[in-house]
């Protein structure tokens, strides 16, 4: 038996979503059931079949040397902001 | 991350995927409670399926037929979830039909007419989603995602056993006596269901947060979203201390824990030949199993 994982699409133009998985003899097998189970009301207007061996997983994101300038969280624009505003002259947005 | 360590993260709302460390206890309960999940949606279907073919109209018999179908796709779904864990489908069932396994209380018991089909849709099923709704923020992340859609799905059979049960309770003085009858006697049960009231921190499915409420939690919670529902339709409830609080508590007679008890561990009325049935599809369908082995292998 081979598992097969069944990621479902909602609505044209969505992302696909993980939706459970489906042991299954084979790729026609696991289609038939999937349609069953995920598809009999309309719930999905596509659907793909992964043989779990199939998928890549990554779940560690290691951050050795902290890049931090390419997080958001990396720019703090906020005192740069009011310093300049202070140079300028200029009233902060609410202040006007 | 140890035992400790997993203890505060899941208390902490933080949820666990398979692939994750986790403590023997908590995989061991978790499969427990799973498993008992997956045999209920299956062993739940056979009180309705004696129905299908007494159905009274075409329509009624493609919507309970429809709905046999959603629950042992549930029961498929929660299987899954289980075999992720190490237990393979194969021993789930084993365990189920040797009486080592449980299901829940409700579907130890007979059906005597139409009406009970109407009240196990309506109020066994709502009993349930309280629960499963619950089970939405459950700390095992592919519990909690299944659970979407059998929520999903659980909430039209409660539409399908409610349109029934108005369909009867607006009908003749004999259809609406059923219902009554159905409703006396499916209401013990239902105040079983949702378990002895532990407090929830004593729980220790609660504990590693398999589930996110306690069972007295749940019961208050399928009271008040459901006594006025039949109240309303004229239904009266058997049971003459259940009254809802000033502080909206809700009182009631205790339930019989002992019958509870007694019933889950395969003493119900219909237990043994629920199970029977359940041994004979599975040695009617060997052949289509062995012949998907042997064509996957």
């Amino acid at each position: 038996m081979t598992v097969f994982e069944v990621f479902r699409q909602e609505r044209k133009g969505q992302a696909f979503q993980h939706a459970g998985s489906i042991p299954a003899p084979d790729a026609a097998f696991a289609e038939a059931w999937a349609r069953e189970q995920y598809g009999r009301r309309g719930e999905s207007v596509a659907l793909w079949l992964v043989p779990r061996e199939a998928i890549h997983e990554v779940e560690d994101f290691p951050d050795e040397f902290d890049l931090k300038y390419r997080r958001v969280d990396g720019y703090s624009i906020k005192s740069r902001l009011k310093e300049a505003r202070e140079r300028a002259g200029t009233p902060a947005p609410g202040d006007r | 991350m140890d035992e400790q360590e997993f203890l505060e993260y899941v208390q902490a709302g933080g949820q666990v995927e398979a692939g994750d460390w986790m403590p023997d206890e908590y995989r061991a309960r978790l499969v427990k409670f799973v498993e008992m999940h997956a045999n209920s949606e299956l062993m739940g279907v056979l009180p309705e399926r004696e129905w299908i073919l007494r159905a009274p109209t075409l329509q009624r018999k493609l919507a309970l037929t429809a709905k046999v179908q959603d629950e042992v796709g549930h029961a498929q779904l929660l299987y899954r979830v289980v075999e992720d864990l190490g237990k393979p489908r194969e021993s789930s069932f084993d365990d189920l039909l040797s009486g080592k396994a449980k299901f829940h209380n409700v579907f130890h018991y007979a059906t005597a007419s139409w009406g009970d089909v109407g009240v196990i849709a309506w109020l066994v099923d709502a009993a349930a989603i309280v629960s499963q709704k619950a089970l939405l923020k459950s700390s095992y992340a592919p519990y909690a995602r299944i659970m979407k859609k059998i929520c999903w799905e659980e909430s039209f059979h409660i539409l399908h056993g409610r349109d029934v049960v108005l369909a009867m309770v607006t009908g003749t003085d004999g259809q609406r006596e059923l219902v009554q009858d159905a409703v006396n006697r499916w209401w013990p049960p239902l105040m079983q269901f949702h378990g002895n009231p532990i407090p929830r921190d004593e729980d220790p499915m609660y504990v590693w947060r398999i589930k996110s409420q306690g069972n007295e939690e749940a019961r208050q919670q399928f009271l008040d979203g459901y006594v006025p529902q039949v109240r309303e339709l004229g239904l009266e409830l058997p049971d003459p201390k259940l009254r809802r609080r000033d502080d909206g508590v809700w009182e009631y007679t205790e339930p019989d824990w002992d019958e509870l008890r007694h019933v889950v561990t395969g003493h119900g009325p219909m237990s043994e030949q629920r199970l029977d049935l359940r041994r004979l599809a599975r040695a009617n369908s060997a052949w289509a199993t062995q012949l998907l082995l042997a064509e996957a292998a």
